[in-house]
């Protein structure tokens, strides 16, 4: 049969979770198809047409599917999953909200956050916030999965699927978007920037995030949080990097004043290069840096920046 | 309204954990153990409903070993009336909990079901979502607030773009993320009280539910370490560092 892939977008714009997915969707069962639901979102759909591997676009457009609200959504995906043998979607929020309702009425346990798929049965994911990995065999039948995209290549750009239209399902008519208030930043996303730089308790304020912000834009890079920060008041809760918040692994991973607690390092410990900044010299967050700088970061970040201007970075 | 809160008794997240030599799982002899930290803020999120007027009476459900009695007693000493206990000596995957959990609903009839929305041990983040598709009712995850009226509420979710409101139908189900409250400690008074209230004993088999796991565990390993690097001693330094690395 076949894998569907559960495309991440805001109708507007196609994420990058989305070409994560179908890598892992393509180790799953192929061909992949990809379901974008959402209301004028053709774009989105002409663009996932694109990704290399993908042989069909399923775009189902209704009010329903604007905020991919999980009761349409599962109706949705019911009414579609007889023509698959495997269902994946990004673990991302809307992922991990809809997937579990899909997989429950299938009768059928869904497998989450798979960090790998050793065959098309057996799935790494993690446990215990990171620190134990499971290896586990699904049961045979279909496939439910969640998928940790920093564990997983993006597929590539070059394709030329065909897009398909299909009905929308019946509304259950169980819930309704009631508003929302989303972070707006000209900054790249947490979760696909190559550069992340990210503040802890050590900051101090909210105000004080203002010095991450300048060396950031430099950079072209993210602003994240650890959890102590967004507790605190200082950013807004999508800011926060961790097992419960967003799981990164950037290029370049700058922890400023965080003192590294095991539920911050599971969400970023697999980036490629860490650098710590924080005056505790016995912070746990060093024995996983790369590059460690014991100071005051009152007077580290402006001379980073000051420094990166100096270096022609702006 | 009645409100419905399932808890589960897991390793305590300050507890370092160590995978077993054999790879069977993760080391839990003689660790400490606690009720799950989402949980803990369902409960207070029920009991505050309570003291608010607008809950009647909050029940506590948790499915595992006969120390998950211990789990209850804790969500009691918080505020909540009675328990439930679901006694299981093996782990039971989150599909199986769902449906011991819609058995409950359908003998208890509450109006909200309120849980963490993911247990700190498995971290799987299913068991809300899977309870609502079974019985049909919508779902608030991720919770940040909640508004609740009489016959629908407003629940506030922590998305990865930011917050994002719904307005669901009653009966519902919410799953709690982190900001909801900050749980109270139990008073001395009141863990006295709890000891009082009644806990339920029940098994899977009372609800026609086969908790026999549908997921074959092969082994469980320790992630792969990353290796401490070096210190640095200046800016500068730094930055030459990460230019010849090639990620500035």
């Amino acid at each position: 049969m076949a894998s569907l892939v559960i495309a991440e977008h805001d109708n507007a714009s196609l994420k990058d979770a989305t070409h994560k997915t179908v890598t892992a969707a393509a180790a799953v069962s192929s061909p992949v198809h990809i379901l974008v639901a959402g209301e004028n979102c053709a774009a989105v759909a002409e663009a996932a047409a694109k990704i290399a591997g993908v042989e069909k676009v399923l775009l189902a457009e209704g009010a329903p599917y604007a905020r991919q609200l999980a009761e349409p959504m599962e109706s949705l995906l019911l009414s579609l999953s007889d023509k698959y043998d495997a269902i994946l979607a990004p673990a991302t929020t809307t992922g991990k909200n809809i997937l579990p309702r899909v997989a429950a009425k299938l009768d059928t346990p869904q497998v989450s956050e798979i960090l790998k798929v050793i065959s098309p049965d057996t799935f790494e994911r993690p446990i215990y916030a990171g620190n134990a990995i499971e290896t586990l065999q699904a049961p045979a039948g279909k496939k439910i999965i969640t998928v940790r995209t920093t564990a997983f290549k993006a597929a590539s750009e070059g394709g030329s699927a065909a897009v398909e239209k299909i009905a929308a399902a019946s509304d259950p008519g169980l819930s309704t978007f009631a508003g929302e208030v989303l972070s707006k930043s000209e900054r790249p996303e947490l979760t696909s920037a190559k550069i992340i730089v990210s503040g802890g308790r050590g900051l101090g304020s909210g105000e004080n995030f203002k010095l991450l912000d300048s060396i950031a834009d430099k950079l072209h890079a993210a602003v994240g949080a650890s959890r102590a920060a967004v507790d605190a008041g200082y950013v807004p809760n999508d800011y926060q990097v961790g097992q419960t918040g967003k799981v990164v692994a950037p290029d370049l991973y700058i922890a400023v004043g965080i003192s590294g607690a095991i539920q911050h390092l599971a969400g970023m410990k697999d980036s490629r290069v860490i650098v710590a900044i924080n005056k505790d010299e016995e912070a746990p967050i060093f024995s996983v840096a790369d590059y460690g700088l014991v100071a005051d970061l009152f007077k580290a970040l402006p001379e980073i920046d000051e420094e990166l201007g100096k270096r022609g970075y702006k | 309204m009645k409100v419905l809160v399932p808890v589960k008794r897991v390793i305590d997240f300050n507890v370092k954990v160590r995978v077993k030599a054999d790879q069977s799982g993760v080391d839990l002899a003689n660790v400490k153990m606690s009720m799950n930290p989402f949980d803990e803020i369902a409960v207070e999120e029920a009991v505050r409903l309570k003291e608010k007027g607008k809950a009647t009476e909050v029940v506590v459900v948790s499915i595992g070993p006969a120390q998950a009695s211990e789990t209850i007693r804790t969500a009691l000493a918080m505020g909540a009336d009675r328990g439930i206990l679901v006694k299981n000596d093996t782990a039971v995957e989150p599909l199986a909990v769902a449906k011991i959990l819609k058995a409950i609903v359908e003998a208890e009839q509450p109006q909200l079901v309120i849980t963490g929305k993911q247990a700190i041990d498995d971290d799987a983040n299913q068991v809300g979502q899977m309870l609502a598709a079974l019985l049909g009712w919508p779902q608030g995850t991720f919770a940040h607030s909640l508004e609740l009226g009489d016959a629908t509420a407003k629940i506030t979710r922590e998305i990865d773009g930011g917050l994002q409101t719904v307005e669901v139908k009653l009966p519902a189900v919410m799953t709690t993320d982190l900001r909801l409250n900050e749980p109270r400690y139990a008073s001395l008074p009141n863990i006295m009280k709890a000891k009082k209230k009644p806990i339920e004993e029940k098994t899977p088999a009372d609800f026609g539910v086969d908790v026999t796991p549908r997921f074959k565990i092969l082994k469980v390993t320790e992630p792969a370490k990353r290796a401490a690097g070096a210190k640095v001693s200046s800016v500068p330094e730094l930055l030459d560092k990460l230019k010849a690395d090639g990620v500035i």
